[in-house]
């Protein structure tokens, strides 16, 4: 019996181990590969980060140029401008569903909020590259509808149902009295929402925003298909540029396994784990201090 | 009335309307957006489309499902254990407070982080090529958080008295757990799978280096497990239906791409229909069945 006992405890206790074996296991791949570009090629930090030629060498002698400025900007620009897009959108369903209408909300938007979760990047990028990019083309006279702004929408529709969830449950749970006791001063719906409910349920909101951006920053194939590919800084929100994820998406493939082009397109990976990590970290910090704060 | 309050009042009625119009309008877009897939698919249906050859996407809609299926025969047990784990016997201390960074860590790596993961360890160590067994265990990395956290917080929900019960009457910690709070977890744990599976047959982008982007079935043996043609094999490339959108829009070689890719994202969104109706109906049966509640 005690045996049995302990065994089932060690068999649990494995399985948990073996997630953080896993998760080590792959920043170590990811740092083992992608910090070659520094310690082999020898590039700098700086040079990755903050340069805009990229130029890299698909062979072993390296040499070659490996400034991502343009993607990470790319990244930068569009997600920033999906975040734009969706918060204001987001937080008013967000409101909608927690303090105007629940019962409403519970039995359409909800599942509506769920189905948009569910439905594929692909999908949202075939749509994003069939209709939306043309539709761009034609309402601004471009040469082409790939563009920033396109991504940025194919993207804050993405990210909507995160912000929304997070954002509606953070607002159900501010105390019930804090909405009484205003209502019991006479407020109207709207100056209890916008005095006493958003500001205690920031905290929500926020982790919500960050959770959204986060998605943004990993998302691949979506954007990809609707961003252009431009080598070149955007010069504005119409214009096309290219992003980390869809360099890696699309370069992956062709570049010699252990190259100089494979070994920065793996720095790149290792720059947004290191991004997805951060976000990990405020949404961490912001939530302590929601609770210590209660 | 002071006109502050009249004020008051009006901005109460513009945002009131202004919030209806905004949750209106977000039902309108998913309506417009899955009627248009939907419509799309049904315009272009064409029963040749949707044929078991190089033709039609049956093949990858076998390998959707069937690497969806692997991927929860891996990621379900453990990530069941784990849950048991932190619900049951992690203590909080700093060890366990790690593991829970490291879950978090898990649940929000871009999808495409894994898949160059998968690749290095799963096809590139291993000699391979790209195979399903790979594609499998890529999506078994994503859907592992979820299942973790799903599980841990069933068990956390179970009341306190049953747990109490059970070991007044000399049962186990062990038989506790197995015996009487999973069963009361399956409606949720099952409801977490489903939205996991829901997850991976929509994955691409990490499964372009590690499913691979083709596919070669031959239905007629499919007996023959060795064989790389053979259906049931998963050490073959399998290409699945989120692939093919994607191959549709990079590399477009078949006259019928845009078709092929439409049809797929009908597919696609009918099956994220299915299953989000699905969760929500056996969540809610189960849960009446399992802990005998009446509502």
């Amino acid at each position: 019996m005690k045996k049995k006992e302990t065994a089932w405890r060690i068999l649990v206790m494995a399985c948990g181990l073996f997630l953080i074996l896993l998760t080590l296991s792959i920043g170590a791949f990811l740092c083992y590969r992608g910090l070659g570009t520094f310690t082999h090629y020898g590039h700098s930090v700086w040079e990755f980060l903050f340069s805009a030629d990229w130029k890299p060498a698909d062979d072993f002698q390296g040499g070659g140029q490996v400034g991502a400025a343009i993607f990470i900007v790319g990244s930068l620009s569009t997600c920033f401008l999906a975040l734009l897009i969706a918060t204001p959108f987001s937080l008013a369903a967000a409101i909608f569903m927690a303090a105007i209408s629940p019962r409403l909300s519970e039995k359409l938007l909800q599942p509506a909020v769920e189905i948009f979760v569910g439905i594929p990047s692909v999908v949202y990028g075939w749509v994003g590259l069939t209709v939306l990019v043309p539709f761009i083309q034609r309402l601004f006279h471009l040469p082409y509808g790939y563009s920033v702004l396109s991504g940025a929408i194919v993207l804050a529709v993405m990210i909507f149902p995160t912000i929304t969830s997070v954002s509606a449950d953070s607002i159900r749970n501010v105390p019930k009295q804090y909405r009484e006791a205003a209502y019991g001063l006479g407020s109207t719906r709207w100056q209890v929402i916008r005095r006493v409910l958003l500001p205690a349920a920031r905290p929500g909101v926020l982790t919500g925003i960050i959770l959204g951006l986060s998605r943004a920053f990993g998302e691949a194939l979506a954007v990809a298909m609707v961003i252009g590919k431009r080598l070149a800084f955007p010069d504005g929100i119409l214009s096309p540029t290219n992003n980390l994820t869809s360099a890696i998406a699309s370069d992956m493939g062709g570049a010699a396994e252990g190259g100089e082009f494979n070994t920065a397109l793996w720095t790149m990976a290792l720059l947004l784990l290191l991004i997805s990590f951060a976000f990990i970290l405020v949404v961490r910090k912001i939530t302590s201090k929601g609770v210590r704060e209660k | 009335m002071s006109r502050r309050h009249r004020n008051a009042i009006l901005t109460d009625r513009i945002m009131t309307v202004a919030l209806y119009a905004v949750a209106g309008f977000f039902l309108l877009l998913l309506a417009a957006f899955t009627l248009y897939i939907l419509g799309k698919g049904a315009a272009e249906f064409d029963a040749s489309i949707l044929a078991f050859n190089t033709e039609g996407i049956g093949n990858q809609f076998f390998n959707t499902v069937y690497l969806v299926f692997l991927a929860l025969l891996i990621s379900v047990p453990i990530g069941v254990a784990a849950g048991i784990y932190m619900a049951e016997y992690a203590k909080e201390n700093k060890f366990t407070g790690f593991l829970r960074t490291c879950i978090e860590t898990l649940s929000s790596l871009p999808s495409i982080v894994v898949g160059l993961f998968g690749y290095l360890v799963f096809v590139v160590a291993v000699h391979g090529k790209w195979n399903l067994m790979a594609g499998a265990l890529a999506v078994s990395i994503l859907s592992l958080p979820l299942i973790t956290t799903t599980t841990e917080d069933a068990l956390r929900a179970i009341p306190k008295n049953w747990k109490e019960g059970s070991f007044g009457l000399g049962a186990t910690h062990r038989q506790t757990i197995l015996r009487v709070m999973l069963p009361g977890c399956v409606p949720r744990i099952i409801t977490g799978v489903i939205l996991a599976a829901g997850r991976g047959f929509g994955e691409a982008a990490a499964l372009l280096y590690t499913a691979g982007m083709s596919t070669d079935i031959n239905w007629s043996r499919w007996w023959k497990l060795t064989s790389p043609v053979c259906p049931l094999n998963p050490f073959r490339p399998g290409e699945t239906l989120a692939l093919q959108i994607w191959a549709s829009r990079t590399e477009a070689v078949a006259p019928n791409a845009a078709q092929v890719a439409d049809m797929s994202a009908a597919v696609l969104i009918l099956m994220v229909f299915v299953f989000s109706v699905g969760a929500r109906m056996i969540g809610h049966r189960l849960d009446r069945k399992m802990t005998g509640s009446r509502d």
